[in-house]
């Protein structure tokens, strides 16, 4: 818990102030533009055949989560023994969660910080500089501008697999491999962060305001800090959780790039515990995994209720442009 | 000598007026050089690395030797790499369709305003996007086990005995599965955003015509977030090009039906790090990233084409 919101405080405290009066407009907007459709095109009435289709699809998403959850209240016999969708005799989810974190010597903790860390400065890094750069494409014009757009949307459509081996070893020709930063690098990069918020600076920063500040002398920097960054808030948010997610998320680079498990993000661990069960004489605990993989997804998901109202504004400007 | 003009009159160096003046050209490169020099060393210099690296052989005798192309030719006739690329081809076909279809579904029906507790949905069907491959795929995993999972359930539950979803005829549909469990939700949001932001004067006009529900969807809603279905469409297909983290994972569970050549993804991983082979596996990734940027170009043409 206290991961995420490390991750999402960092995106400058100052910016809440700001977000909070956007947000609450475009807030306002939804009921008001669903209040106005009423009365347009049929005016909707409530189905409920509708919503038992929906909730079909509803229950396909939620099963897998729920299991998840029950599972994790049982112990390795108990997951043999019983219904995958009801509790076992025994409620065995604070042990599990106890072994959970004291397993190996805690390296599951081990594994926690080092996922913070990639995310931290992987996905925040990545979140400053699609801020820097999406302000710079909205509001500037600098010689290349075209090039530089260009081939960022065209390596967008370069599968990051392909990339994974070469860049693995050029970092090891540079000894960067089993490192963190071989993690961090690579995560410094969002071109789609850096398309939303491009979109998003050419919605919401007035250019008279930038011309205003820099009549009363202000310099760049400070323009672009004082002005520009509050502004910017709601897509700040919506990018920096979809960055964080990519690294938190991320599986294939760390499988690539770390070999010491004392270095593995949390996917890497679960993963090599999952693996363990395979090896001759190897410690089963499967219990373990599913009561991991539970703590693992559970700040990712509170931080996507938490922040709702200023990720799904962010996108809607996004689609703006669409 | 009087008429010593002063040289900037004499610099028509820009094709198009400059929104901010002259003064400010460069000023962007401020903003946007630390995004390209990070996005140079971390996607540039290994394109151009593969490719070289794909030029060359480690020959037995003489060690690194240029081959040319070579190693393109090799993977052409490589009946590995064609399976490979052909079970990533019929997941394309099958799993992205579904996938995004469902997701559209979904995005009209909140968009409409019919169901009870749209933002309950909305919120609920997304929150697979928050959990990750690995995890994704371990519940999966367990869940298709015939011996802790559902199917084990239900195959004690009815006496019944399901088709094992792990077996080899099945496993590329259970992992298409655990993809679209993974992105519907992802996909109706990308939609769900685009229809609310189509013009209410759209849906006043449509009234005073008179059309109904049907009439409305095809000839305003569709056409109005074709770019979202467009861009939702590409990354579905780069996605399913790179299908390596579902098999990989899941692989301990299914050793005989999942190989290590099971995705071209998973065939370059292999060749590179278990079999040492860089420079083939650099072809064979260099190959696959031209094939999956023809196709996502030609969606992108076809998608953007007015009146298709």
């Amino acid at each position: 818990m206290s991961g995420t919101s490390s991750s999402a405080t960092s995106a400058s405290p100052s910016a809440s102030a700001p977000a909070t009066g956007r947000t609450a407009s475009t807030a306002k907007s939804v009921p008001r533009l669903r209040k106005r459709r009423e009365h347009s095109a049929g005016r909707p009435k409530r189905s409920v055949l509708l919503t038992v289709l929906t909730g079909l699809i509803l229950v396909y998403t939620v099963v897998p989560l729920l299991w998840l959850v029950i599972s994790a209240t049982k112990t390795q016999e108990g997951l043999a023994d019983s219904s995958g969708l009801w509790f076992a005799d025994d409620f065995a989810l604070w042990s599990n969660i106890h072994d959970t974190f004291t397993y190996h010597d805690g390296i599951f903790v081990r594994w926690l910080l080092n996922t913070l860390l990639y995310v931290g400065l992987g996905a925040g890094g990545a979140t400053f500089l699609a801020i820097l750069g999406g302000y710079a494409l909205a509001k500037f014009d600098f010689p290349g501008k075209r090039g530089v757009f260009a081939v960022v949307i065209g390596a967008v459509a370069v599968p990051g697999t392909a990339l994974a081996v070469p860049t693995f070893l050029m970092f090891s020709k540079m000894g960067l491999t089993d490192t963190p930063w071989a993690v961090i690098i690579p995560s410094l990069v969002s071109p789609f962060g850096l398309y939303l918020m491009w979109v998003f600076a050419t919605e919401a920063i007035p250019v008279e305001l930038l011309e205003a500040a820099r009549i009363d002398g202000a310099g760049e920097a400070r323009t672009f800090f004082k002005v520009a960054l509050p502004l910017l808030a709601p897509g700040i948010v919506t990018v920096l959780l979809f960055t964080t997610v990519a690294t938190w998320n991320n599986y294939f680079l760390p499988l690539i790039m770390l070999k010491d498990p004392d270095w593995y993000p949390l996917t890497l661990g679960l993963d090599a515990w999952n693996n363990q069960a395979q090896t001759i004489g190897g410690d089963v605990i499967f219990n373990l995994v599913i009561t991991g993989s539970l703590l693992t997804i559970v700040p990712l998901i509170a931080a996507f209720l938490l922040l709702q109202k200023y990720w799904q504004s962010g996108l809607a400007a996004g689609s703006v442009k669409e | 000598m009087t008429t010593l003009q002063p040289p900037v009159a004499a610099k028509p160096r820009r094709s198009r007026p400059p929104a901010q003046g002259d003064r400010r050209s460069w000023t962007g490169w401020g903003f946007i050089g630390p995004f390209v020099a990070v996005f140079a060393l971390v996607f540039l210099a290994p394109i151009a690395y593969s490719i070289y690296l794909s030029l060359f052989r480690d020959q037995l005798i003489g060690g690194t030797q240029f081959v040319g192309f070579d190693n393109y030719q090799q993977a052409l006739q490589d009946e590995r790499f064609w399976d490979s690329l052909g079970r990533v081809s019929l997941f394309l076909a099958v799993q992205v369709p579904i996938m995004l279809f469902i997701g559209l579904l979904i995005a009209l029906a909140l968009d409409s305003g019919r169901l009870y507790g749209t933002d309950f949905f909305r919120i609920t069907i997304f929150l697979p996007y928050a959990v990750p491959a690995v995890v994704a795929t371990l519940m999966w995993g367990f869940m298709y086990g015939t011996k802790y999972g559902l199917v084990g359930d239900i195959n004690s539950a009815f006496g019944v005995t399901l088709p094992d979803p792990l077996s080899s005829d099945l496993v590329l549909a259970s992992i298409g599965n655990i993809v679209t469990w993974e992105f519907i939700g992802y996909n109706m949001l990308i939609f769900y955003s685009a229809l609310k932001v189509i013009p209410n004067s759209l849906y006043e006009a449509a009234e005073i015509d008179g059309a109904g529900q049907l009439r409305v969807i095809t000839a305003i809603k569709l056409p109005a977030i074709r770019g979202a279905l467009v861009i939702a469409t590409i990354f579905s297909i780069i996605g399913s090009f790179q299908l390596f983290n579902e098999p990989s994972i899941l692989r301990p569970l299914a050793r005989n039906a999942i190989t290590t050549d099971f995705t071209p993804n998973f065939y370059t991983y292999s060749l590179s790090f278990n079999g040492q082979q860089h420079n083939y596996s650099a072809a064979v990734a260099i190959i696959m990233g031209l094939i999956t940027m023809v196709i996502a170009y030609v969606v992108q043409l076809r998608g953007m084409r007015k009146g298709a």
